[in-house]
């Protein structure tokens, strides 16, 4: 085999993957805008379905409920984060490589243990279902994310900046403030766009955690496909998966994923 | 510097590292612990006066074969999911890595790994629309090819596992991508120039030296689709029945926790044997 052929079916290949990938998505939101309820072709223009959409109170207090919570989970993921990740960079210390492997359960378990673990604790000690459970869970859900991508930023700091700016007086606050924090700012930005989509996609242990009529946009959605296809359904999702892939796409330019580095 | 931290900078180190650490704790750590002990009882206490401590959940297990060939299922279609992924995504990593350059890569690869940030539960529900009986891909079939096809592929084991490859794919090209990348074009340039062939220098050195990360890849997608049990009610229909589902019923529809505990316990068994199985190949992969 030529080395020519080799390289025009690795692109051909590549190629149907992105076919692969992105047909669905571009289906669904093709059909969102299709007059016909049953998916029907051929193929009518229609902004029906988002009209719809725009007038059901219960898909806009899901959505609104959503937005909420990613926020909040994000605020204090990024926080908590990046706190935790300044702290195993600058100090050396017995435990630490335990607790960074501690990052690695509420990734690698699958989400519908730690789901139902939340739910069977958060009941018993009397916190219940609802919009804090939520909370409590996306923000543990999003955290290892926080830390693992604003280390990788710190991994490319210069300590002997650091020790610089301390040699000339400043104070451990104002090295952070001054020194660390503006160096780790697009790690920040970019973990804190990570916390907002682990929260804002997060169906699993929304499903589990939150009060049935009182619950995320996901939630809502799996409920109503259960129920029955609606093209309204189909509206809120082309919605969704914009939102979220403009939040990724964002990510990725900040942290430079996946670059030439 | 590892042994003498001065009192303040102890002090420090609690503030910074304490409240992500409790809170990972109270949400992850003590949810998992809890749902062990729960796994032990035969009733919820507080739901009622008498509980008692038992086996009889575990036992359960055992004794109604269902759950054991549910678990079979699972395991038989995480591993035909896995598979697929690699077939599918390691040439994928491959070009990616070692074919395209420069900004049409970085455009490439981002384009390859956004769906996967996307939301999962919405890329399975665009599946159903793609799949259904007289749906796109039928219409778009029997534009094409001259004789009429009638697929029926929502709500098969099928469109079970192309829903999951769809989901799970990127990961394998990301890891893949990532050990691809590391892999020092000199190195394939030197084995060129001694005369290698393309089947050679993949076979002889690009698939060894990646390895790790493929395997990580494979992890990555093998432990949630045990798990899985939205994918498998969405586009598995009657035929959806897993062992994920089965844990949902008893938590949403049956309220049985104790049993729906000591069945998540048994699956996240599973999951630690495969982590550990893989541990030794993904220790490697991470430097």
């Amino acid at each position: 085999m030529s080395r020519a052929f080799l390289t025009l079916s690795g692109r051909v290949w590549l190629g149907l993957i992105l076919v692969f990938l992105y047909a669905p998505i571009a289906v669904m939101a093709a059909m969102s805008f299709n007059a016909s309820p049953f998916y029907q072709l051929p193929f009518e223009f229609s902004t029906v379905w988002y009209q719809k959409m725009a007038a059901n109170s219960q898909v806009l207090e899901a959505a609104l409920r959503s937005v909420l919570i990613a926020c909040v989970t994000t605020v204090i993921a990024t926080a908590l984060g990046t706190a935790a990740s300044i702290a195993l960079f600058r100090y050396e210390f017995p435990g630490k490589k335990v607790l960074q492997a501690l990052l690695f359960p509420p990734i690698a378990i699958p989400w519908l243990i730690t789901g139902t673990a939340m739910l069977i604790l958060f009941f018993s000690i009397g916190i219940g279902r609802g919009t804090p459970a939520v909370i409590l869970g996306h923000v543990a859900l999003a955290l290892p994310y926080v830390i693992v991508t604003v280390s990788a930023r710190l991994a490319s700091f210069d300590r002997t900046l650091e020790e610089a700016a301390r040699s000339m007086g400043a104070d451990t606050w104002t090295v952070v403030r001054r020194i660390t924090l503006p160096w780790i700012a697009p790690g920040v930005v970019a973990g804190a766009l990570f916390a907002f989509a682990v929260s804002f996609d997060q169906f699993v242990v929304s499903y589990f955690l939150s009060e049935p009529g009182d619950t995320t946009l996901p939630v809502l959605i799996y409920t109503a496909i259960r129920k029955g296809f609606t093209p309204e359904i189909n509206a809120i999702s082309t919605l969704i998966i914009t939102l979220s892939m403009a939040v990724m796409f964002l990510a990725a330019r900040y942290s430079k994923f996946g670059g030439d580095q | 510097m590892a042994d003498a931290l001065h009192p303040a900078d102890r002090a420090r180190l609690a503030v910074f590292l304490t409240p992500a650490y409790l809170w990972l704790t109270l949400a992850v750590f003590l949810p998992l612990s809890a749902m062990l002990f729960f796994s032990f009882v035969t009733d919820m206490p507080g739901d009622v006066d008498q509980w008692f401590v038992t086996l009889s959940n575990y036992g359960e297990f055992l004794r109604n074969p269902t759950y054991a060939s549910l678990m079979w299922k699972s395991l038989k279609l995480a591993f035909t999911v896995t598979i697929l992924c690699i077939l599918i995504g390691y040439p994928c990593a491959l070009v990616l890595a070692k074919s395209v350059k420069g900004r049409t890569r970085e455009a490439l690869f981002l384009m390859v790994i956004l769906p996967f940030w996307s939301n999962s539960l919405v890329r399975i529900f665009s599946w159903a629309i793609v799949l259904r009986g007289n749906g796109v891909l039928e219409k778009a079939l029997n534009a094409v090819l001259p004789f009429e096809v009638k697929l029926k592929l929502l709500f098969t084991t099928d469109a079970v596992v192309i829903g999951l490859v769809h989901s799970y794919l990127p990961y394998v090209i990301l890891t893949s991508y990532l050990a691809l990348q590391a892999v020092s074009d000199d190195l394939i340039d030197a084995a060129r120039s001694m005369g290698a062939s393309s089947l050679t220098i993949l076979w002889r050195i690009l698939l060894p030296l990646s390895l790790p990360g493929l395997l990580a890849g494979a992890v990555l997608v093998f432990v949630p689709v045990v798990g899985s049990f939205m994918e498998p009610r969405i586009l598995g229909g009657r035929m959806g029945t897993y062992y994920g589902t089965v844990i949902e019923d008893q938590f949403v529809a049956v309220y049985n926790w104790p049993l729906g505990a000591a069945l998540s316990f048994i699956l996240l068994a599973v999951v630690l044997v495969v982590l550990a199985l893989a541990s030794p190949v993904l220790r490697k992969a991470k430097t």
